[in-house]
């Protein structure tokens, strides 16, 4: 009697537990069998007292907030809301930014402190990875995803000389917490000139990871669609929310849709290679996001709009060593090399390259960028007037209009 | 006629043994754990790592520091206290599958004050939110027990399907009502307020003490109270009890709002002692290891206390392993599993054994 009510029990577990697991089910085949971090953390001592003492007597030199830290004596934590191991996306990508900086500035293996498939829905867990990094002597904190920022202020406030870089949010305290992220709407628009060249049915996919609340999401779309009509002004841009940051099924299944209303191009702004792969299967084209997504789907990705985080990494870690950390936050761009454009396909329609790098050097010469008037929304309001520009606030906080050329779908 | 017979006989049958004594029964079960660590230490050794540095990264990785062993303890506090929680109701063969969502729903109600009353008295505060939490969970464990009163319905289903409720009204309330204003249309809910947060204890929200004392209590309360006693007899025989006089219906429904009213305390320490915030991971399946955890410890409290201990340790050492050698915590969802196996595998044992088809015609 006890064993089927035991057997019972373990099936409903298991049934619940691999629900609540199919999420990070592609990073549950690969880990482990390639994790970075995964050579000898021989003997990892904590050296917390030591960060705290330098954090004590520090201030003075450098010009910075925390006192210098010897290179051997750094190290830097890590947390990511799924695994790198994915090899591409939006992890892969900041967690390629981490292995940069370690290699531009020459740390080991053991200095950098991974915690991997960290959920940012639940503060518990986040704030229990963090300790650790903190219990591992972290001097420094990068939270990659934005559910982190409650957590990152708290502790932020209950351990001051720890630095907490939070990436994509909208908080940070100008001490040990800030916040960075980029203008990544200026690839966007490059790679929109690509999908605009290469539409014949004139219908361009989107598939967004959040609706029109999210002026993020939004106004990479926007940017995207602007790039479109700069040389297809027929072209309309279709957008399809998932709702989720990381949803793998959700990804395919809203560029499966896009597809059978005719697009054939799919652009993408989520976390992971499906909408590419969609696209590939079904014989239409696609743009990339976070990173090079032509490695995953050759037969369909014209080009990706990327991130370079090392570009970040290797500054912020860098301060920190030099003892020249100030607190601010930061905001790069396409200049930085923090926001770049992946290489165009083969794929790409004749005349892409030219279009591109005209575009491009406008936006990096500094005398024009995206969010330049005039600029109409899809339900005939002016946004912007001829030459008026989007204040960086506006840009980060403030997008819930769609481009003119942009249908909800 | 025999050699019929034995044709439609089995080669091994499973027959039910006689009691074993004591003695060999704890045998058994440490035979089993040693096992277990044998072949997790397998496992581990497959993917090219060391066993032993494993297990010992493991419990150094609970126990190292105080921030570590803080750590483990706050893990501890919800599933502690859950499991104790479905023990009431299992101790009734009352199968509430459905601690998941008396969690939720504890801490739901216990949100609502910690988000619109944050203002209050901290203590007075504290107080209410502890009984909502009781009334929320209790109230969405007495909705499928009076269902089965009335109308015989599955318990185990609808506690079940209830979690999957409680999991949405989270999402409603974190897309709709209760969605934090200054989120820039993220959809989330506010942190509360510091006034609202459960005080420390040793560095730990004082989550941990409820849960001792919430072991003690219910220890007391099946052992040595008569409704207590009454939770047994209904749980060995529903006519026994009702021959016995004892209005059954109650003592259903009594039990059932206790069981899911410690679950939403269990919601309601989670919620404002160590998230600070209501989210759909505010169980995070530990409603689910409740069970498990009941079970393995054959409904006993003080058993309860230490393998929600044990699971807490698993879970906090897991996760340094995870940053240490790079190895995915699913690898310690793979162990958890193996030592369950080994465990679940010896009670079979303990109660049945193994009869192979005898040759000859005497069977």
């Amino acid at each position: 009697m006890n064993k089927k009510i035991l057997a019972f029990l373990l099936a409903a577990v298991m049934m619940v537990s691999t629900a609540a697991c199919s999420s990070s089910e592609p990073a549950a085949s690969e880990a482990s069998s390639e994790a970075p971090a995964s050579s000898e953390a021989a003997s990892e001592e904590a050296s917390s007292e030591a960060a705290s003492s330098e954090a004590a007597d520090g201030e003075a030199a450098g010009g910075g907030l925390f006192a210098p830290v010897a290179k051997e004596d750094l190290k830097v934590g890590v947390i990511h809301i799924t695994d790198p191991a994915e090899g591409s996306g939006y992890t892969y990508t900041h967690d390629l930014g981490i292995v940069g900086m370690q290699e531009n500035l020459g740390l080991s293996d053991d200095q950098i402190i991974r915690k991997i498939n960290v959920d940012d829905t639940d503060a518990t867990a986040i704030e229990t990875a963090m300790l650790e990094c903190i219990e591992e002597g972290c001097q420094i904190i990068f939270a990659t995803s934005w559910g982190y920022m409650d957590t990152c202020e708290a502790l932020a406030a209950e351990y001051p000389e720890v630095i907490f870089s939070h990436g994509t949010g909208y908080k940070s305290n100008g001490t040990n917490f800030n916040n960075y992220f980029g203008r990544i709407y200026q690839s966007r628009y490059l790679s929109g000139i690509a999908a605009g060249l290469k539409t014949k049915t004139n219908k361009i996919g989107y598939v967004g990871a959040q609706n029109s609340d999210n002026a993020e999401v939004t106004g990479g779309c926007n940017a995207f669609a602007m790039g479109v009509a700069s040389v297809n002004p027929d072209a309309e841009v279709y957008i399809k929310v998932t709702g989720s940051w990381f949803s793998p099924e959700g990804e395919k299944q809203a560029a499966e849709a896009l597809i059978a209303e005719g697009c054939d191009v799919i652009g993408q702004h989520c976390d992971t290679a499906n909408p590419a792969l969609a696209a590939e299967e079904n014989g239409v084209w696609s743009v990339g996001y976070n990173s090079d997504m032509a490695l995953k789907a050759p037969k369909s990705v014209l080009t990706s709009t990327m991130w370079d985080w090392s570009v970040y990494y290797t500054k912020a870690t860098q301060s920190v060593i030099d003892g020249t950390w100030d607190g601010s936050n930061y905001f790069g761009d396409m200049n930085d090399g923090l926001v770049v454009l992946a290489p165009l396909t083969e794929l790409c329609e004749e005349g892409t390259a030219e279009k591109v790098e005209e575009a491009k050097a406008k936006i990096l010469s500094g005398e024009w960028d995206v969010f330049t008037g005039p600029i109409e929304d899809n339900e005939g309001n002016v946004i912007l007037a001829e030459g008026e520009t989007l204040s960086d606030a506006d840009i980060t906080g403030n997008i819930h209009w769609y481009y003119k050329n942009v249908v909800v779908k | 006629m025999n050699t019929q017979k034995l044709s439609h006989e089995p080669l091994i049958r499973v027959v039910k043994r006689t009691e074993r004594p004591p003695r060999q029964v704890t045998l058994l079960r440490a035979l089993a754990l040693v096992l277990s660590i044998l072949a997790g230490g397998l496992f581990i050794l497959s993917l090219g790592y060391n066993p032993i540095e494993i297990y010992a990264t493991i419990l150094s990785g609970a126990f190292r520091s105080k921030i570590a062993i803080q750590g483990t303890v706050k893990i501890m506090i919800p599933l502690l206290i859950s499991s104790l929680g479905v023990t009431l109701a299992f101790k009734m063969k009352f199968w509430n599958i459905g601690a998941e969502g008396q969690i939720i729903a504890g801490a739901i109600v216990a949100s609502y004050f910690a988000l619109y009353h944050s203002d209050w008295n901290h203590w007075v505060l504290i107080v209410v939110m502890f009984l909502a939490g009781v009334i929320g969970g209790g109230i969405w464990g007495l909705i499928p027990a009076l269902c089965k009163m009335k109308w015989n319905t599955n318990e185990t289903l609808f506690t079940l399907m209830l979690n999957y409720i409680a999991l949405h009204i989270v999402d409603y309330l974190r897309d709709g009502p209760w969605k934090d204003p200054g989120s820039q249309g993220f959809p989330k809910i506010a942190r509360f307020d510091a006034n609202v947060m459960l005080d420390k204890v040793l560095g730990v929200q004082f989550g941990w003490i409820v849960a001792l004392v919430l072991a003690a209590l219910i220890y007391i309360y099946l052992r040595y109270t008569k409704q207590g006693y009454e939770i047994s007899v209904v749980g060995e025989s529903t006519e026994t009890a009702r021959y016995a006089g004892m209005n059954v219906r109650r003592i259903v429904l009594r039990t059932m709002f206790l069981s899911g009213a410690v679950c939403g305390i269990a919601g309601m320490v989670q919620a404002t002692g160590s998230d600070i915030t209501l989210t759909d991971a505010v169980a995070g399946g530990v409603g689910f290891t409740a069970i498990i955890v009941a079970w393995l410890s054959q409904l006993n409290p003080i058993t309860i206390t230490v393998v929600s201990f044990l699971f807490s340790v698993l879970e906090k050492g897991s996760s340094v392993v995870q940053s240490s050698y790079g190895l995915s915590t699913d690898c310690a969802d793979v162990l958890q599993s193996i030592i369950l196996f080994f465990v679940l595998g010896c009670e079979f044992f303990i109660r049945y054994r193994f009869v192979m088809r005898k040759k000859g015609g005497n069977a």
